[in-house]
């Protein structure tokens, strides 16, 4: 059986085991944990194979599933999605292990949505077809919207809506944009139409090109989000339950991050090139926006929301420096950025459990209670804002360097945004960990057993990503490198055929020369 | 020729669904005097027989295809899926009946019967090739279901919805024959290949301001039928004062045949007239698209909020028929397919929820359906995320599979525009999902019966037909290509 299927379908299969429990069953936690482990230990597998070839589709499966319309079930993993399939895979029995404390009522139906969750995300990060990429797309909002509307705070029902209705307007544009793509080009496969542009069997002309590319870019700036598309982000991450928090924060962003390098700067170069400047300029915007949103937020897990988009736009910044060093470093703070702001969110729904609120004055001295908490959160509060040595350090680092390549500017405005998260992080550990104790924060319980064990895993990666970059880079590097010739291809083609448009490869190429250097 | 024709036996069989009906209808309504009143339920599975051997037929006549009784009706490929959907409608609904009259104590005869009778008027819709038979298969199948909306006599709103229905509804039957007499007299027959022909013909064929003016005629009356703006007015009151599963058959059964009256008459008779009338279609599609989604977004009735979005659905189909291209017809016939299953099973549980004499109608009184009722809540979300066009679920696959044909035909503006009210849609679909999962349970809660064994088969089946369009597409698709390829080939 293939790895890759294998690994897909796991948590799905859990999901219809859950389905059919008992509504009191108390079994459903083990089961639950039992499927989304086999799936990280099956996710495992994909290791190999990536690795020896991590510029190509591994673990490859493709078999027709619509014959009429010539539609695929086409899945891989490359050198990119092999990481981020990992993270799903690793996060989500976090997620399963946590709720069991943090969520109160309907525990079984809650793991199952969990299950589900992780099978729309799997997918939507090897899918090599269109139309699954964007079924795969959908079927990961909707236990989204479920987990957030049915297990949510007070304002639940409004946060869901807006959260649904925010991504799905985005997605029916990309959808548009898809059906269009494969009717020009004969065939919904991801690889087929890129090689039909790349070898000009297939040209859109330069609006064709704007057009679809925006299409693709509105589904996926909303997703990440990517400023001024954000504002579905703050109710929904305060409203949502902590484990859905968690995950949207930790690994759903990425659905976005993950499309904008793998289709919109692959198949629509052109456009991407020429509207680079806007969205690193957004991406800015949103680095400091939420930097300064950040520090006036008197909500601790709102901090946290703003500074996750303030994070986000570095990863949107790499993508759209069109460097090397830009996209790795992107791919690289997806994976930092999943793992950290995962812990930070896991740790808050820990300090929200003890103290019943979020707000950051109703804490106060916890560290002297609880000095296991204060030092997870003060690791993973410095992972977060790129202290070297931990994870996102290399991320942004990259990232800094490659705008650095690309516009100077842009890497001295984004610098800000770090310069920032590193003082609003520092003065919300001062206000909730330090000083005075008070009477409801003197009791406070440090971490448990249980809560370590979800724990003890992030900061391990935090250290290990942080450290020992040889471990994870050589595929991303392989892969974004792979991913970027056949941008700059496709655009040498778009460019030869569009004659009046060869001051955009003027403006570019040499920039990519540089970066081959 | 006429007075010496006698009928083949083959002429026979082709129309046998529409005889075993007939006699299922009367046989039906004859036992109904002879029942005792707790036995009446006997009555609805004899319906249930008569439409499960009328499917059977309809698969047999397939066999031979054809044409019959003077080139009348003609059995193909397309006549046979929409023969094949309305029956399967049919049978959703009565098996929904099923246990709503047993609820309101009104069990009878005369409703299953009034149910098979309006089936035959669909079926000859479906298979009319001549516009006295389409003439004729209308009033059958819209005669039937008049009463069937006025069925509880008692019920205020059931009167008022059998009145508008049966007024608005008879006077676009007269735009709609006023169209075959124009027809008549601009071409001399009633037969829709004959008028292909005579249209066609360059020595022969008619000014065409006159045609158009014909074509007009008919496109007015049909439109009514399957509620596309302007002539949507009639469809929130009478859905919402229907009864639940007298409802769900309006909203899919008539309308499925309608659509098919709609493109055999455009397709086939009016064929090489079709570049005229595409944005006239472009612009009806959008104005439906746009008024039911946005309509629905006000209304706080369930029943009038899935009128509304089938109004929206009527204005999708509507763009695949202005794609003009057999993708465009076999998306049509995957989207009624869809939309038959998904709709139905809906207002099924919409019929449950809503307890005796239906009061419980509200979007709240949804509310913690979730807790009481976890299948049943479950299941209605399958249709609702179905509505809106999720993957997975057939109503998502036959959106994609209309706008595909919408793009192909260089329909951008009508596929963008489009797309987007199906965002707006998604906010007041997710209404319902927000009651029954996100809110605490009320009144209604405290009166909900358990599902009745019918009504849990039509929604099951619903809902494993939903999922199946969804999930294999495949199923159908070479069938609707086929079927698509051969309309108007003769």
């Amino acid at each position: 059986m293939n790895i890759l299927l294998l690994t897909l379908f796991l948590p799905l299969a859990g999901f219809f085991v859950l389905l059919f429990l008992p509504r009191q069953s108390k079994s459903g936690w083990p089961v639950a944990l039992i499927f989304s482990l086999a799936a990280f230990l099956s996710s495992l597998g994909l290791i190999g194979p990536a690795f020896s070839l991590p510029a190509q589709q591994s673990s490859a499966v493709d078999t027709m599933w619509v014959t009429n319309l010539n539609i695929h079930f086409h899945l891989a993993v490359d050198g990119i999605s092999l990481w981020l399939i990992l993270l799903t895979t690793l996060l989500i029995p976090i997620g399963i292990w946590i709720s069991d404390t943090l969520i109160k009522e309907r525990h079984n139906a809650f793991y199952a949505l969990l299950l589900l969750f992780e099978f729309g995300l799997i997918g939507v990060f090897s899918a090599y077809d269109l139309f699954v990429f964007y079924v795969f797309w959908e079927v990961a909002l909707v236990p989204m919207y479920l987990m957030v509307g049915g297990w949510g705070g007070a304002r639940r029902g409004y946060a869901a809506v807006k959260f649904f209705v925010y991504t799905m307007a985005g997605s029916v544009m990309m959808l548009t944009s898809i059906i269009y793509l494969a009717t020009k080009a004969g065939s919904f496969d991801y690889a087929q139409v890129l090689a039909a542009l790349n070898s000009g069997t297939v040209t859109l002309s330069s609006t064709e090109q704007l057009w679809l590319f925006l299409g693709f870019l509105l589904a996926f700036a909303i997703k990440v989000p990517i400023f001024p598309l954000h504002t579905w982000l703050p109710i929904t991450y305060s409203e949502a339950p902590a484990p859905a928090t968690f995950l949207i924060a930790a690994v759903m962003s990425k659905m976005g991050a993950y499309g904008l390098i793998r289709f919109c700067i692959a198949l629509f170069p052109n456009a991407a090139h020429k509207c680079a400047d806007w969205i690193a300029v957004l991406a800015i915007i949103g680095i400091i926006y939420g930097a300064l949103l950040a520090f006036v937020q008197p909500n601790l897990k709102r901090v946290i929301a703003y500074s996750s988009i303030s994070h986000l736009g570095f990863i949107v910044l790499g993508i759209f420096t069109f460097e090397q060093q830009g996209a790795d470093g992107a791919v690289y703070q997806m994976l930092a950025h999943g793992i950290s702001t995962g812990a930070l969110f896991i740790l808050a729904g820990y300090l929200e459990h003890r103290r019943g609120s979020m707000e950051i004055a109703d804490f106060g001295g916890v560290a002297t209670p609880a000095p296991g908490l204060a030092t997870a959160f003060m690791i993973a509060m410095l992972a977060s804002v790129g202290l070297p040595m931990l994870s996102n350090f290399v991320g942004e680092y990259l990232v800094l360097q490659g705008a650095a390549f690309a516009n100077f500017t842009w890497a001295a405005w984004a610098a800000v945004g770090v310069i920032l998260s590193v003082v609003y992080m520092l003065w919300l550990y001062q206000r909730t960990f330090l000083g005075k104790t008070t009477s409801d924060t003197v009791s406070f319980r440090d971490l448990g057993g249980r809560e370590w064990i979800a724990i003890a895993p992030l900061v391990v990666m935090m250290v290990w990503l942080g450290t020992y970059t040889q471990s994870f880079m050589p595929p991303v590097t392989a892969a974004t490198h792979h991913l970027l010739e056949q941008s700059k291809m496709n655009l040498e083609i778009q460019v030869r055929n569009a004659a009046p448009h060869t001051d955009v490869r003027a403006q570019v190429l040499p920039a990519v020369a540089e970066a081959g250097r | 020729m006429i007075g010496n024709y006698v009928p083949h036996g083959v002429e026979y069989i082709r129309i046998l669904p529409e005889i075993l009906l007939c006699i299922f209808g009367i046989l039906i309504m004859v036992l109904e005097a002879v029942t005792a009143e707790g036995q009446k339920r006997m009555l609805g599975v004899l319906a249930l027989v008569g439409i499960v051997v009328a499917f059977a037929a309809n698969l047999y006549a397939y066999t031979v295809p054809g044409q019959a009784f003077q080139n009348v009706i003609t059995i193909d490929a397309f006549a046979t899926f929409f023969r094949g959907l309305v029956l399967v409608v049919g049978l959703l609904c009565v098996f929904a009946s099923l246990g709503y009259l047993r609820r309101q104590h009104a069990e009878s005869g005369e409703y299953y019967s009034l149910i098979l009778f309006s089936l035959i008027g669909q079926c000859i819709l479906s298979t009319a090739n001549e516009l006295i038979m389409v003439f004729i298969g209308l009033e059958i199948s819209s005669i039937a279901t008049y009463v069937l909306a006025g069925y509880f006599r008692d019920d205020r709103r059931n009167n008022e919805a059998a009145l508008k229905y049966f007024l608005l509804g008879s006077f676009a039957t007269a735009f709609l024959l006023y169209g075959i007499a124009w027809c008549y007299g601009l071409t001399g027959s009633t037969n829709l290949n004959e008028i292909h022909r005579v249209i066609s013909d360059p020595g022969l064929r008619p000014p065409v301001v006159l045609t158009g003016i014909a074509a007009a005629l008919i496109l007015i009356g049909l439109l009514f039928k399957v509620s596309a703006a302007p002539f949507q007015i009639w469809a929130p009151d009478v859905y919402q004062g229907a009864a639940s599963p007298v409802t769900a058959f309006l909203s899919a059964g008539p309308k499925a045949a309608a659509f098919a009256v709609l493109l055999r008459i455009f397709m086939t008779g009016f064929g090489s007239f079709s570049f005229r009338w595409a944005p006239l279609l472009w612009s009806i599609a959008l104005l439906t698209m746009i008024i039911g989604n946005f309509a629905a977004l006000t209304q706080s009735n369930v029943k009038r909020l899935m009128a509304y979005s089938s109004i929206a659905h009527a204005g999708y189909i509507l763009v695949a028929i202005t794609a003009d291209s057999q993708l465009g017809i076999a998306a049509v016939m995957f989207y009624l397919a869809a939309y038959a299953l998904m709709n139905i099973g809906a207002f099924v549980v919409i019929g449950h929820v809503a307890a005796k004499n239906e009061r419980y109608v509200r979007i709240e009184d949804l509310a913690g359906l979730a807790k009481r009722q976890p299948a049943t809540a479950a299941l209605f979300a399958l249709f609702v995320f179905s509505l809106i066009g999720v993957p997975l679920t057939g109503g998502f696959f036959a959106k994609f599979y209309v706008f595909r044909a919408a793009l192909e035909a260089h329909l951008v503006w009508l596929t963008v525009l489009g797309l987007a009210t199906s965002a707006v849609a998604a906010f007041y679909y997710l209404k319902i999902v927000v009651a029954m999962y996100m809110k605490e349970p009320g009144e209604s809660m405290a009166d909900l019966a358990p599902l009745s064994s019918g009504t849990r088969v039509a929604v099951w089946a619903a809902a494993l037909g939903t999922l199946i369009l969804g999930i294999f597409p495949s199923v159908l698709l070479p069938f609707l290509s086929y079927s698509a390829s051969m309309l108007g080939r003769q």
